[in-house]
């Protein structure tokens, strides 16, 4: 076992109280309920892998989001915000919304109108089956890594924070997932994604509520944080509450990253690639039961997306700005393998990502804190679910469906769907014990993860919009994204001193480093992909139908009054979505 | 949504809100009765009181909205 966990066993920050458990055994016994009860309407491969596209936009919308709050998220971006301040709500604003609007808007017709199981689907029909390949094994082996990366992350988290066993954790939630995904399918991982969203809510609104009343408000907690400011930002008293005033250069804030990244990096490339192409957020919008569902399922996503900082980054920079220790000093958060190392286990230090649970402690007697513990199994199990349920589909159609058996019948797919989430579980479970005797394998996974998701925009977009971009540009242009964005990483690691030429300052931080990577290989795709196609025989216009822009005659919708509209509704997300800017400008 | 069967997933979600709700509630009125020897930051606001109440009653509605009895009584009066 890793040395790091050894020391972790010794101390836990809350303890459970048997109302806690009370509700974290409800939680367990409701989820089984669940899957039990949807069993018996999985029997086509519509109904296991797509939830029979029948969810209605609310239901979509909700698992559309919540398949992406999971609980490496909530503590992760809660630990960030603690350590970048309120910069760290970019990756829910502008990293977000407008990609989730583009997706709405302009995308969702093309996916919906070609009935495609998947996005390696889509590539299939656009570009052949190359790049459906190409894509898809590397979608499916990242889905079930991650898949285990989480189930380890989810045993290390209840280890810190309940002192549970690892094994313990492991068990008990693979099992759980596994039954219940395995059951019912894409229908009950989304029933358990939509009680999450309620849950996560009904656990962790309390936080920023309490803590806003301690520190005096919004001017209060600003006031307090300005105290507490680290040395290198005490000359740019607004680097942990501004949002862009500090982006201006490198330098002026706590991540080293300038609007450029923020712009081009997170918001066109990493936040578009992820919203718009990574089937684990997709596939929910897919289930929709019409088009016009389709559409605003990402546009609610949207909405509630905007809220979430109230529940992450806010009690990050509540924490910045109230956390004491036993002595009533200023208790400093610092890196996790500071915080877990024997050094730092015996001074008592605590890492970034500890944030959320400590203020968690803080406020929350028992039965509050069993329901916010709860909302933390709860994200970890959906974001797990959702993985597996991701690769099972990806998995069913495009590896065994389209490579290995191509006249698979539908009941055959069903039982290989099932077997494949079990499986999918199995080798999450090989990859959770293998992340814990090397550690260092978490990063380069999560690393090959995102590198994979801005060369595949690249490609999706050119085929959406793009006629002329053929088979072979297509093909090559994802390929050379993906090695590039793979070499990039290498190269950072081998030579640190490259971040000057790849993040465009020796100054930028991790996050501002995948900013620009993404950008950079995202570049690359397109170019090649252009320049592929433009010496390569197009398809003919017949052969595009429904798959370009231009090419796709969108389906009238039924006539629906103006504030039942896609449109308006997107442009109320949009316009909220500025005020958000300029407020905390 | 209700996918099929007669239960909806907002069903659910009320039972688990109701649940918890009353759980924490009663947790709650325990402890004005007999307040905890280490009491957390701004115990005195006695939020377990308050927030379970909201969502007891928040579960309610929707299990009730929601509940089988409910459904099928919608179901008949749009069908007539």
């Amino acid at each position: 076992m890793n040395p790091a966990l050894l020391v972790l066993s010794s101390s836990t920050l809350v303890h459970l109280s048997p109302v806690d458990l009370v509700i974290i055994v409800f939680y367990f016994a409701l989820v089984l309920a669940i899957g039990l009860y949807l069993k018996g309407q999985a029997n086509t491969g519509e109904d296991f892998f797509m939830a029979g596209r029948e969810m209605t936009a609310w239901v979509a919308g909700l698992a559309f989001l919540s398949a992406n709050l999971g609980s490496l998220e909530l503590m992760g971006w809660a630990g960030n915000s603690y350590k970048y301040g309120i910069l760290a709500a970019h990756w829910y604003w502008i990293g977000a919304i407008p990609s989730m609007l583009f997706l709405a808007l302009i995308m969702m017709p093309f996916y919906y109108v070609c009935k495609t199981h998947s996005v390696p689907g889509y590539l299939k029909l656009r570009f052949g089956q190359d790049s459906q390949a190409l894509s898809s094994i590397s979608f499916a082996l990242m889905t079930v890594l991650m898949s285990g990366i989480n189930m380890y992350a989810m045993a290390v988290v209840m280890k810190v924070v309940l002192g549970w066993d690892l094994n313990f954790s492991i068990i008990v939630s693979s099992v759980t997932v596994a039954i219940y995904v395995a059951l019912g399918g894409l229908r009950s991982a989304i029933f358990n994604e939509v009680l999450q969203f309620f849950l996560i809510w009904a656990g962790a609104l309390l936080i920023p509520i309490l803590g806003l009343i301690e520190a005096g408000g919004w001017s209060g907690l600003k006031a307090k944080i300005l105290l507490n400011l680290t040395e290198q930002h005490a000359a740019n008293p607004g680097a942990y509450t501004h949002l862009w005033s500090t982006l201006g250069n490198f330098s002026d804030n706590p991540m080293g990253i300038n609007w450029a990244g923020i712009v081009f990096g997170l918001g066109a490339v990493i936040a578009m690639g992820y919203w718009t192409t990574d089937f684990l957020v997709v596939q929910r919008v897919l289930a929709a039961k019409d088009l016009r569902s389709a559409e605003l399922a990402p546009i609610i996503g949207a909405a509630f997306k905007m809220m979430v900082p109230f529940i992450v980054i806010l009690p990050g920079l509540l924490g910045l700005a109230l956390l004491r220790d036993g002595s009533g000093n200023l208790l400093r958060l610092v890196p996790a393998d500071l915080a877990w190392s024997p050094a730092g286990q015996a001074q008592g230090l605590h890492g970034y990502d500890e944030v959320l649970p400590l203020m968690l402690a803080r406020y929350c007697g028992p039965g509050l804190l069993g329901l916010g513990i709860t909302a933390l199994i709860a994200g970890f199990m959906s974001g797990m679910a959702g993985n597996v349920s991701a690769f099972s589909t990806v998995w069913t159609y495009d590896i065994y469906g389209a490579l290995i058996n191509k006249n698979a019948t539908d009941e055959g797919k069903v039982r290989m769907g099932r077997w494949v989430t079990v499986i999918g579980v199995a080798i999450s479970i090989g990859t959770a014990y293998l992340v814990m005797h090397a550690q260092s394998i978490m990063d380069y996974v999560q690393a090959l993860f995102s590198f994979f998701i801005a060369p595949l925009f690249g490609t999706v977009i050119l085929g959406m919009l793009w006629k002329r971009a053929t088979k072979a540009g297509g093909f090559w242009g994802l390929l050379a994204g993906t090695l590039s964005s793979v070499g990039m990483y290498t190269w950072g690691k081998l030579d640190p001193s490259s971040v000057r030429y790849l993040a465009l300052s020796d100054k930028a931080q991790d996050q501002a480093q995948n900013m620009f990577r993404a950008l950079w290989c995202w570049l690359i795709c397109v170019i090649v992909t252009v320049v592929v196609s433009l010496m390569t025989k197009p398809k003919s216009d017949a052969e595009l139908k429904d798959l370009v822009y231009g090419l796709t005659p969108i389906p009238k919708q039924e006539h629906v009054n103006w504030f039942q509209s896609p449109i308006f509704w997107g442009a109320v997300v949009a316009i909220v979505f500025v005020i958000l800017q300029i407020i905390f400008w | 949504m209700k996918s099929g069967g007669s239960l909806s997933i907002w069903f659910f979600i009320g039972v688990s809100l109701a649940v918890n709700g009353a759980i924490i509630f009663a947790r709650g009125i325990y402890e004005l009765a007999y307040p905890p020897e280490h009491q957390v930051v701004l115990y005195s606001l006695h939020a377990n009181v308050w927030w379970g109440a909201v969502l007891l009653v928040l579960g309610l509605f929707f299990s009730l909205r929601f509940s089988p009895a409910s459904e099928r009584a919608r179901t008949a009066a749009g069908k007539s």
